[in-house]
């Protein structure tokens, strides 16, 4: 056997380490190692409840409006209120825009430019690869960028800023919409549109939605040569990323984007085609592999956080979310499995999780909420409330607030004591899929798919597609 | 215009990448063509570098020990200088502290990316049991990794972009400036923010300033009152210009509705209060605007409340503006 550290990864957000062994050329075991500590957990112990919206989303700068919705989330259940309709439409329009934004940054800085690496030359597709996905340089970046900035306009608009808006409140949020306002939010909307039907998917953003099964999808790249996303299937076609990455395929997911006939996008818990409502209550971290405190499973509201550098069996700062025992993926292929979408069932039901079905979860996601968009903006009701009043203090004293990072699932356990925060455990998407092994020894989600890889070039390239598939925030990780 | 291409290497340690992603909110022209037109290539960057693993690690290592040369070093993220460096280390075991020393002191322009960076900033809040420091300034205090008026070989301190995040026109703004040998020591303020934007206060051109000027006073985020005197806002003391430019195209936090919370400053994430609330001593803010004289406050505002127009008073605690301004009665205009 033999043993290879990888790392620094980068075009992921944060820091990553990955510990390989081998057997006989393929990866026999993998650790995987977040090496930054930062300890919000503690940093918001002793605060006033409502300080957590400052505090919170300055966890991570690309899921900042996931960490403030989870807070809201929680916050509104201390404080017994529920946002107005038209709360729950800014909130939802914000969530949006972070999270297909983050979509696009994932596939077009951190993912592709891997395919641009002179090691594929030999491939017919690769110098068509290189003039668009070179990092930074490529003839695709910039455009996304300035439909990014244009996209991004609507966090000026209605948040303020981004990252790391104060907008997001238990009660709704701070920012009324006027009736020009919406004009201008629309007509950037539509630009962001034109952006997506021209380059990225080459067809209405309907038509994307409507892709069926594998056998749509390919007469789609068939059609569609030129479209970004149709040169990806080709790649992926020629690679066979289907065959890459496959983990458990146990799926995770929260409910995201609420409404009043209930959220887009359900949560649960999705088993060999199966799916069942979200067990909660069978949510725990484990320590055992992290440089913390503890070592079993443990209830996230009744879990500590205590640094142990020193720790002999840690390898990562990462905690092991497990759901009912199991190491689950989260991320956008969850929650489309989750929906019930066709494509994506049929492709899971083929093979399973993996390097393709993540990204194609990811694109067709963004194509299906964009028009989500136009219709909350265009049911928010002008003249009525955006917000309700908080009260001065908590009626509860312990909630949980869940919402769906582009990532995928993250959750915050609060609990208070006399009016201060007294506990904050976070799980985020990256600790479910970037876990360590537990105390079963159980490996996380991305050890799991590691096994079995070829990761004997220099670059091992396999290992860094398949790590980017999940869309990894390190950051929000460990916290 | 510099004749040759400055060479910046960006690295991030403990912080939340926010700093970048808000660099990436950068308009007309976008990031990378923003760079290159400036004169600046980015040699690597965690987020956006093809190179990857050993690659990272070997460039990273020449800039180290000085065998490829380092024009602009940017660090984004506080440095974790607790356990021995423990709470950050890089796949070979060492602690990314000591990297960033060593990198420092080859750069010839260093350039803290936050508050993170520059102080400590969040992450360094509440116990700091991960001894988050910033590259030259613990908190308020010189100090931190490089110990404290340090200096490169150019004669330049640690340049602190403050703010949390940073608006991408403070960073390629210092930057170019850099870039062009065009900031000296006298362009930063006492705590090394430049002075382009740091001496410039969040109140000045702030959407609030007619309620400012009347203390016509919201009592919730969302209103459309002034926020300092019951919702915590610090506009008045925070040195930024986040309300003469404008966020993400049209933004600011006042113009969102929520207060200015001194995210430049470097203790910004422990105020000894709740972030949306104003504590007070016999009915005044005790943070008061910066140079003004504590008796003309209290004066100015008895008086200027006492002269509060009846719409702004009105306006002042509601979500939305409701009571318009009259118009100039006839004969009058």
């Amino acid at each position: 056997m033999s043993r290879r550290i990888l790392g620094p990864f980068n075009r992921v957000e944060g820091d990553l380490n990955i510990t390989l062994d081998f057997a006989d050329g393929k990866v026999s075991a993998a650790r995987v190692t977040a090496p930054l500590f930062r300890g919000f957990e503690r940093i918001l112990l002793g605060r006033e409840p409502l300080d957590a919206l400052a505090i919170v989303p300055r966890i991570c700068g690309i899921c900042s409006v996931s960490q403030s919705v989870a807070a809201a989330h929680a916050l509104s259940q201390l404080y017994g209120i529920t946002p107005p309709a038209n709360g729950q439409r800014v909130l939802n329009l914000i969530h949006a825009v972070e999270n297909i934004a983050d979509h696009l940054s994932h596939f077009y800085l951190f993912f592709m430019p891997d395919f641009a690496r002179a090691d594929y030359q030999q491939h017919g597709w690769h110098g068509e690869t290189l003039a668009r996905f070179k990092a930074q340089s490529g003839s695709a970046v910039a455009p996304m960028l300035e439909a990014r900035a244009i996209l991004m306009r609507f966090m000026g608009s209605l948040a303020g800023h981004w990252p790391h808006t104060l907008c997001l409140q238990p009660g709704g949020v701070t920012k009324v919409v006027s009736a020009a306002e919406r004009v201008r939010l629309q007509q950037w909307l539509r630009s962001f549109r034109r952006f997506l039907e021209q380059r990225t998917f080459g067809q209405p953003l309907e038509a994307i939605a409507a892709l069926d099964g594998q056998a749509a999808l390919e007469h789609y790249r068939a059609q569609t040569p030129a479209a970004d996303f149709a040169h990806f299937l080709h790649i992926a076609d020629s690679l066979q990323l289907q065959q890459l990455g496959r983990s458990y395929d146990h799926f995770i997911a929260a409910a995201a984007y609420a409404g009043p006939d209930g959220p887009w996008s359900p949560a649960g818990l999705w088993q060999q085609g199966l799916s069942q409502p979200l067990p909660q209550e069978q949510i725990s971290e484990d320590n055992h592999s992290s440089w913390l405190a503890g070592d079993g499973p443990s209830a996230p509201l009744h879990t500590d956080t205590v640094p142990l550098p020193d720790k002999a069996e840690g390898y990562s700062w990462s905690k092991a979310p497990r759901v009912a025992g199991l190491a689950a993926e989260t991320g956008a292929l969850a929650r489309g499995l989750l929906r019930g979408e066709p494509l994506l069932n049929e492709m899971v039901a083929s093979a399973g999780g993996n390097v393709l079905s993540r990204v194609v979860a990811r694109l067709t996601e963004v194509a299906r909420i964009v028009p989500l968009m136009e219709h909350w903006l265009a049911a928010l009701e002008l003249e009525q409330p955006f917000q309700q009043p908080c009260p001065a203090s908590a009626v509860h004293n312990s909630a949980v607030g869940l919402t769906e990072a582009a990532r995928g699932m993250l959750g915050h356990w609060v609990t208070l004591d006399a009016g201060r925060i007294s506990r904050y455990q976070i799980i985020a998407p990256t600790t479910w899929n970037f876990s360590p092994r537990d105390s079963k020894e159980l490996p996380g989600p991305l050890e799991k798919a590691l096994e079995g890889v070829d990761a004997s070039d220099p670059q091992a390239l396999q290992v860094q597609h398949i790590v980017r598939s999940f869309d990894p925030c390190q950051v929000c990780t460990t916290h | 215009m510099a004749s040759k291409n400055k060479r910046l290497l960006w690295l991030q340690s403990g912080g939340c990448g926010g700093c970048t992603l808000s660099l990436l909110n950068t308009e007309a022209p976008s990031l990378f063509t923003a760079l290159a037109d400036i004169g600046i290539e980015l040699i690597w960057h965690p987020s956006f570098a093809e190179q990857s693993l050993d690659e990272a690690m070997h460039l990273l290592q020449r800039l180290a020990d000085g065998s490829e040369p380092l024009d602009m070093l940017c660090l984004e993220g506080s440095v974790m200088t607790g356990a021995a460096g423990r709470f950050h280390l890089l796949p070979d075991g060492q602690s990314m502290s000591t990297l960033i020393e060593q990198l420092a002191r080859r750069a010839s322009q260093v350039i803290a990316v936050g508050t993170c960076a520059a102080y400590g900033g969040i992450s360094a809040a509440g116990d700091n049991l991960t001894g988050a420091v910033g590259l030259d300034y613990a908190g308020n205090h010189p100090g931190g990794l490089l110990g404290g008026h340090f200096h490169t070989a150019s004669g330049l301190p640690v340049v602190n972009i403050s703010g949390c995040p940073t608006h991408p026109g403070w960073v390629l703004e210092t930057l170019a400036l850099l870039a062009s040998d065009s900031l000296s020591a006298a362009d930063l303020d006492p705590l090394g923010r430049p002075r382009f934007y740091a001496d410039k206060l969040v109140h000045h051109g702030c959407d609030k300033n007619e309620f400012y000027e009347f203390k016509a006073s919201a009592t919730a985020p969302g209103q459309m009152g002034c926020l300092m005197e019951h919702v915590g806002c610090k506009g008045t003391q925070a040195h930024a210009d986040c309300n003469s430019r404008s966020w993400n195209g049209e933004g600011s936090c006042l113009t969102g509705g929520y207060p200015c919370i001194n995210c430049t400053a470097p203790d910004f994430a422990d105020p000894g209060h709740g972030f949306f609330s104003t504590p007070q001593v016999a009915g005044f803010p005790v943070g008061l605007p910066t140079d003004m004289p504590k008796a003309w406050f209290v004066a100015l505002s008895t008086l200027s409340k006492s002269a509060t127009p009846t719409r702004v008073r009105q306006n002042a605690v509601l979500d939305r503006l409701t009571v318009p301004p009259s118009l100039p009665k006839k004969g009058k205009a």
